[in-house]
């Protein structure tokens, strides 16, 4: 799909448009892939999506999605994506910003009420913890779980699991034991992916040993 | 000394669930119950979590199709189709016209599966049984199409990142016009079974009702919104495949109540057989997959005698392509609303990440505000309307 210069122009300038209005708490607007993105500071996320929202020029009603990816890298870890929807421009936005195991992130219960789910799921997902929120609970995993699953040092097998044991007549948890070990293939290929000079290449070009 | 008007009578909780036939797969709510009237509702999810999103970090982008299926698991090829675009606007690509087509006329045969599915299980959750007796004919139906263009009568994987599969067989698209010429009289007997019918409407009109604004606060989408008034269809406000080239209409309800969004879902029945004529009408002729042997493998034929055509086979099937790094939204109208799938990819042959964006999920938050005040008996009358299928609300 190949999206038009009038609409990259528009977003562009509401991109702009939203940089210029919150000037203390927008750090960049980007548009990639017929998509604007916004970074935010951290602190300001509540009045930025409260901006959003009530702004004429934006009218981003409806938060469609919070997700958390991880970057285990990065200075800051966590980034928190909140997908936006303008049903009067129909027009999408994506605000981010970064946060790690320690730093609480505000809470936009308050400004969307879907909020609330969204932000337990990243919280039970990632580890993230949401400031001022109503009931900030794990929401996907067990009861008791230990762990945050979607970190990308979580193991893909986890490290419990769960059977029906006849003796005791219950269900117990034991640790996860794997008849073969799980395979990762690496297929960022040995041959692409070499750029350093190897031992003859000086002959292919012609200097005399 | 106390007397009886003194006595408190605290709230006590009632666990539904989370085996349940009325919960349409593993819910757990608990509700707090004052007398006969609910309090607050408190649902407990996760009981079939996958952990879908984790799997597909470790999966390349062609063996993370059939997680798709396998999200909500009424009406598969929506949620494909989700994928398949993300993935091609990543790479840039963008499918054959027959493709789009086949695409179109396969998700609106998927939202007619979906929407008898939820329309027969929610009236029997009311009480009614026949419709859900009447409506599995017809989804077998479907299923035989089903079955007819991929092999697989539910789990697809036939929506791919560059166009379907394989190309319809001979006659499919006969069979499937017949069948739709002929479904609009199953929906007259259905609402002849239901839109009228005085215990039906005992059950549902006015119970669980959403005002606009509300169902905007709490990211309502697809006909649950539509039913409270706000004509929002991404299949017009953002079209994608050939949505742009079909003429239909969006159905909307006025009261946001359980009945308007039974409604809704009946026209949009009636307004998917219009697109599915339009689609056989229009389908165009020539290829359903890109022609880039580095995306999708080439025909098996030319595999027999061509080593280059080999070498891409295998190397798809292991391998398979690497997508440029980037990251992208993309959304379509599933039929229980936006599904949305957003990836992150850091330039190598797997998503970094993939989050989906289950509408379910969202609604399913929803019970809370919609039954405060209610009787108990309504749980199962709200929570069949809003159409909830716990394969995508757990992922």
């Amino acid at each position: 799909m190949t999206t038009s210069p009038d609409t990259l122009e528009t977003l562009r300038e509401l991109g702009s448009y939203i940089a210029s209005a919150l000037p203390n708490d927008v750090l960049d607007t980007a548009v990639s892939g017929g998509e604007l993105a916004v970074r935010v500071h951290r602190a300001s996320i509540v009045k930025v999506l409260t901006h959003l929202r009530d702004d004429s020029n934006c009218q981003f009603d409806q938060l469609i999605d919070i997700c958390g990816v991880d970057y285990p890298d990065a200075e800051e870890r966590f980034e928190i994506v909140y997908h936006l929807l303008s049903m009067k421009q129909n027009q999408r936005l994506r605000v981010k910003l970064t946060a790690d195991e320690d730093t609480p992130v505000p809470s936009v219960c308050a400004v969307f009420p879907c909020a609330n789910w969204l932000e337990r799921e990243v919280w039970d997902m990632y580890g993230v913890f949401f400031s001022d929120h109503p009931d900030l609970r794990r929401i996907l995993t067990d009861y008791g779980f230990d762990g945050h699953p979607l970190r990308k040092d979580f193991p893909l097998t986890g490290y419990v699991e769960v059977r029906y044991d006849e003796e005791r007549k219950r269900v117990i948890y034991e640790p996860v034991k794997l008849t073969q070990d799980f395979r990762n293939f690496d297929f960022l290929s040995p041959w692409e992916g070499l750029r350093a000079a190897l031992p003859g290449d000086e002959k292919a070009t012609g200097a005399k040993p | 000394m106390s007397t009886t008007a003194d006595v408190e009578i605290e709230n006590y909780t009632v666990n539904f669930g989370p085996q349940h036939p009325a919960a349409h797969g593993v819910l757990r709510l608990v509700l707090e119950m004052d007398g006969e009237v609910i309090d607050r509702v408190d649902p407990h999810i996760g009981l079939l979590h996958r952990g879908t999103e984790k799997l597909i970090e470790y999966k390349t982008y062609l063996q993370a199709v059939p997680y798709f299926d396998r999200l909500d698991y009424v009406s598969p090829m929506n949620q494909e189709q989700a994928f398949a675009i993300a993935v091609e606007r990543l790479l840039g690509i963008e499918p054959p016209p027959r493709a789009k087509y086949i695409r179109m006329l396969f998700c609106e045969l998927t939202r007619i599966l979906n929407h008898i599915m939820n329309i027969a299980s929610y009236a029997m959750d009311v009480g009614a049984m026949t419709p859900f007796l009447w409506t599995f004919e017809e989804r077998e139906k479907l299923m035989e199409f089903y079955d007819a263009v991929c092999g697989a009568r539910m789990h697809a994987a036939y929506v791919r990142p560059g166009g379907v599969s394989l190309d319809m067989p001979a006659g499919l698209p006969e069979r499937i016009r017949a069948w739709a010429e002929k479904f609009p009289k199953v929906i007259d007997d259905l609402e002849g079974l239901l839109t009228e019918n005085r215990i039906f409407k005992q059950r549902v009109v006015d119970i669980g009702r959403v005002s606009a604004a509300e169902a905007i606060a709490w990211g309502f989408t697809g006909p649950n919104l539509r039913a409270s008034g706000v004509p929002w269809d991404l299949r017009k406000a953002q079209p994608y495949d050939g949505y742009d080239e079909i003429d239909f209409d969006i159905a909307i309800g006025k009261n946001g109540d359980c009945y308007d969004r039974y409604l809704v879902r009946v026209e949009e029945m009636r307004q998917s057989i219009r697109i599915i004529m339009q689609c056989l009408e229009k389908m165009p002729t020539g290829p359903v997959r890109v022609n880039d042997r580095k995306i999708m493998s080439p025909p098996r034929a030319e595999m027999k005698s061509s080593m280059e055509a080999l070498i891409h086979h295998f190397k798809l099937y292991t391998e398979g392509y690497k997508v440029p790094a980037g990251e992208v939204y993309a959304a379509v109208e599933a039929p229980k609303g936006e599904f949305g799938v957003y990836i992150v990819s850091d330039g190598t042959n797997r998503p970094y990440r993939c989050r989906i964006r289950a509408p379910g999920f969202i609604h399913l938050q929803g019970m809370d505000f919609m039954l405060r005040g209610h009787m108990l008996p309504d749980v199962p009358a709200v929570l069949g309307s809003i159409d909830i299928v716990f394969g995508e609300v757990d992922r």
